[in-house]
């Protein structure tokens, strides 16, 4: 079954240089994607993770 | 263990929405994602002494997750998938673990460009790092990466079927995108 995949699978051929309108579309569309994930912020997992290190140095040093 | 220093805590903090990103573009999966820039965190704190201060904890902490998601990571997943191609099919099976389908397209084609491809175009084009901090976290020459982010976006292009700003419609670019290349 042919797939987006290996269809896209061609030999490396010499790239085309890319105007400058696309290329400044893809970095639009890259960075949307990208900060759809910045803008969901810190996750507790990840605060927790921080704070209890932070605690167990405090116990640890003292 | 020293105690941690408050704007340390404060730079680890502000750098994790971004690693998560990067981490998520190296993974494809959310929830290994979150998994990798965990096991990042705690080996950066645990090696917190090593950092310097005064340089980019985000630089810092972003070479951390990419060598170990190098060494870790790419061998766990060759063991069930075996190539890049298997992992852009896995994605259009699970397209809600990204939590939004609107850059679902994007996403796929971004995951069947070569990894140093990828990773390169993310860190200068998304992360926001210059050509030489991208060239510092993954440990080549300055004028690779602007090869790789170069080659990257030409087969982004070509993946999306893009050839002038006008194939990206309007509004809903990345439909639009598929609507005039889809076959």
């Amino acid at each position: 079954m042919e797939t987006a995949a290996t269809r896209s699978k061609k030999p490396n051929a010499k790239p085309a240089k890319l105007g400058r309108d696309v290329q400044a579309r893809l970095g639009q569309q890259l960075r949307a994607m990208y900060d759809d994930v910045v803008n969901q912020g810190v996750p507790d997992r990840f605060s927790e993770l921080i704070n209890r290190l932070e605690s167990d140095e405090k116990k640890d040093g003292q | 263990m020293m105690p941690m220093d408050e704007s340390v805590r404060k730079a680890v903090l502000a750098a994790v929405p971004s690693l998560r990103a990067f981490a998520i573009s190296l993974c494809g999966n959310v929830d290994r994602a979150d998994d990798l820039v965990q096991e990042t965190l705690l080996r950066a704190l645990a090696n917190i002494d090593s950092f310097q201060p005064g340089t980019n904890m985000s630089a810092w902490l972003f070479t951390i997750l990419r060598n170990h998601f190098r060494s870790e990571y790419r061998k766990r997943r060759r063991e069930v998938e075996d190539s890049d191609g298997h992992h852009a099919e896995s994605l259009k099976s699970q397209p809600d673990q990204y939590g939004h389908v609107e850059f679902r397209e994007f996403r796929e084609a971004l995951a069947q460009l070569p990894s140093d491809q990828r990773e390169a175009l993310i860190l200068v084009g998304a992360s926001g790092f210059s050509y030489e901090e991208a060239a510092g976290i993954c440990g080549c020459a300055v004028g690779t990466i602007k090869s790789r982010v170069n080659r990257a976006r030409t087969r982004l292009a070509e993946l999306l079927h893009v050839n002038s700003a006008e194939d990206f419609g309007p509004d809903e670019t990345t439909r639009a995108v598929l609507a005039s290349g889809g076959e």
